[in-house]
Formats: structure tokens, sequence, C-alpha cells
């Protein structure tokens, strides 16, 4: 008997072959998966910020509570982690309006973007710090 | 739809350890994926023991070795042997490319392979390229025009014939969209870096005439637009091409049109 519909339609059973649990790393594929995380994190990390203005609206002794609580060295922590997420984000999304116009995809310019992104993230995060505690002194 | 594990049937066990053969010098150990439709086991993995002094220097050569000395069900396509066809493209040592131009000396450890990422599995490496090839269809990749024939050829310049230089050379293996996680979670509805690399061949095209139409076809948020510049395309081509370089083009095509 001969068989109808298309060869996939016939073995529905074929397996998957495996993809995520093969596939080598890239780099660009790393980076671009962390893109995504840092923007889902910033996009719940608003709250934050949400609370802190809330807080200054509310009252004077809440304001103070909350300013304290960033104060500490746990929510320092916290900042320190969004202004870096805040920045990495950035710099992708330039990284990624790069590429969108077509510039910067041959083999090297591509991973020196990548790269870039990495190590200027940490520099400007720094850079932001350093200069926020020099302001406020400390 | 993303989904980050295998389904059931897809799971990998630990396959056959095939016997080392006799009284050789190197040996290069292969960890092969298997599945047969016939047994109704899930797909395995063998492990072969490769006489580098028997054969090619190329995994496809290990490949055929096995199937001639060893074990000759293995299955998998080949033909031109010489990087021309597109026939032998597989998932080797972690990133796909064609059996034939792959060094086995390049690769630290055992020769791990498994066919194309996230397809359908025929037999062993062999994937149902079915939809790929229908994805190529879509896409219209002849010469489409609306004045009259001329009465030899079509005539094109120099500096337009060089447009279609890192286009033209593709070979159609879907090394590219089969590394590519976008297609991979909307195979059905992203038309992948193959087949949009053979767009844009088309497009650019001094010849063609039917651009805008082209364009139409592409303008949907998931056959061009799912393209997150990932750029696992561009680094698995065989060939060298660089299909996240096109999609880019097209992409700039699009606002061109709109202003």
């Amino acid at each position: 008997m001969a068989q109808t519909g298309s060869p996939s339609d016939r073995h529905a059973d074929r397996p998957l072959s495996p993809h995520l649990q093969v596939y080598r790393l890239t780099f660009t594929f790393l980076m671009s998966g962390f893109h995504r995380v840092t923007g889902t994190l910033l996009y719940f990390g608003i709250v934050i910020f949400v609370w802190w203005l809330v807080a200054a609206a509310s009252s004077p002794a809440y304001f103070d509570f909350v300013n304290a609580l960033f104060g500490s060295w746990f929510g320092r922590l916290v900042l320190l982690g969004m202004t870096w997420l805040t920045i990495h984000h950035a710099l992708g999304g330039i990284r990624h309006f790069i590429w969108d116009t077509g510039l910067g995809l041959d083999e090297r310019e591509r991973e020196l973007l990548a790269r870039l992104t990495m190590i200027g993230s940490a520099a400007l995060t720094l850079l932001v710090w350093i200069l926020a505690y020099l302001v406020r002194g400390g | 739809m993303v989904q980050f594990t295998l389904p059931k049937n897809s799971t990998i066990t630990e396959g056959t350890v095939w016997p080392k053969p006799e009284g050789t010098g190197d040996l290069q150990e292969f960890r092969v994926y298997r599945w047969s439709p016939d047994d109704g086991r899930n797909p395995r993995i063998d492990t072969f023991y490769v006489d580098t002094g028997d054969c090619g220097p190329m995994v496809l050569d290990g490949l055929l070795w096995i199937k001639n000395k060893v074990d000759p069900t293995l299955t998998l396509r080949r033909s031109c042997r010489e990087g021309i066809c597109g026939s032998c493209a597989m998932n080797i040592d972690g990133l796909n490319t064609l059996a034939c131009t792959r060094g086995m000396d390049d690769i630290k450890g055992p020769v791990k392979v498994y066919p194309l990422p996230h397809m359908k599995v025929v037999k062993d490496l062999v994937p149902d390229l079915t939809q790929f090839y229908a994805q190529h269809a879509l896409i219209e990749p002849w010469l489409k025009t609306a004045s009259p024939e001329p009465q030899k050829e079509w005539r094109q310049s120099r500096g337009d014939r060089e447009k279609l230089d890192g286009l033209y050379e593709c070979i159609l293996c879907a090394c590219c969209s089969t590394s590519c996680p976008s297609y991979w979670w909307n195979e059905k509805r992203y038309l992948g870096p193959a087949a949009l690399l053979q767009a844009y061949r088309w497009l650019i095209d001094s010849r063609d005439e039917e651009t805008g139409e082209r364009l139409d076809v592409l303008e949907d948020p998931f056959r061009l637009y799912r393209c997150h510049t990932i750029l696992n395309c561009a680094q698995a081509c065989p060939k060298g091409l660089n299909p996240a370089k096109a999609i880019a083009e097209i992409k700039k095509m699009m606002l061109e049109r709109r202003v």
C-alpha cells in the first residue's frame, strides 16, 4: 500500500534531535541570552525604585527607614547590582543597534563588540560608584 | 514554542561500546548519536574507536570507516566529500558543520557527532529537512521579471554582480538555520537564516523586478523579525557566509521603503 501525506506526518514518533543539550555556548549566544536576563531583572528591579519614590511620598519617617535600608551594606550591594544591570543592558542595546545597521557583524568585530559590552559595563559601573562615593563622601 | 528539555521519546541513553580494532596504532574515539525507527527504543550514544591510520583525516572519513568496518547500519547523508553538496551537515564537537571539511585532528577528546539540532530524526544522523526546503521554496528562489525578455541574456554590471558574492555560495546544508535558537523555538513560523540569506540574494539582484513583492512576503513578525542577532548562524556556516548580515540588510530594506 502506498503511504500518503508528507514524510513528517507519517512519522509522528520521530525523536527531536538534541539542541541546547549539545550546542556549544558561543560567546555571542551567551551575551544575547544575558541581554534578555538583564532586561527581565530590570523589569522587576523597577519595583525597588518605585518603593523608594512611594516612601518619599508617604512620610519622613518611612522615607528615612527605606533610605537606611538602601544605605545598608546589603542595600548597597543590590543597588550596585542594579547599576550594573542597567548599564549592561544599555550597552547591549547599543551593540544590537550597531548590528541592526548591518555593521560590526564580521567574526572579529562581533566578538569585540560583545567583549566591549562586558568590559564596558563593569568599568562604567565602577566609575559611577566611585563618583557617587566621591560626591557623597562615604 | 520554547522548550528547553527534550520530549520523552527523544531523551538520550548510553548505547553500545563497540570493541577496539585489533593490533593498531592511533585510535580516535567517536561518540555517535543513534536512533532507528525499527526497534522502538530511545536515541542512544554509541562509542566507536576509529583507526586513524586506516582512514582519511576528516570526520566524514572516520564515520565512513565505522560504516565500512564496524557497523554497516550507521546511517548518514554524504555525497561530494569536498564541502560543496551540503549533504553531510551535522553537529560535530558542539557546532554545526560539514563532516567532510572538519578535521579529526582539530577536535580535543572524543569526536561527538549528533544530527543537526532540534530536528525530527529520520535515522541516526539523518534529519528530516522537509520543512527547511519548504521555507526555501517560499521565498521563490528564481529570477522574477516583468520587462520583456531580452534577446540574449539579462545583463548585469560587474558591480551589481559583485553584490551577490557571499550569498550565491550558499549550499543549503542547513547548518545555520539549525544552529539558531530562534529557529529552534519558532521553526514553523520563522524562516531561519538559510531561507533569509537566499531571500536577500534575490532582493539584491539587480535583474530581479519583484523586490517589493518579495519584501511583502517577509514583512511579518515571525518570518523575518524573529532574528535576534544571536549570530550562531554566522559562526556555523561552513562556507564562511554571514546570514546575520543578510538578515540585517533585509531589515534595513524594510525600513528604507517606509521612509
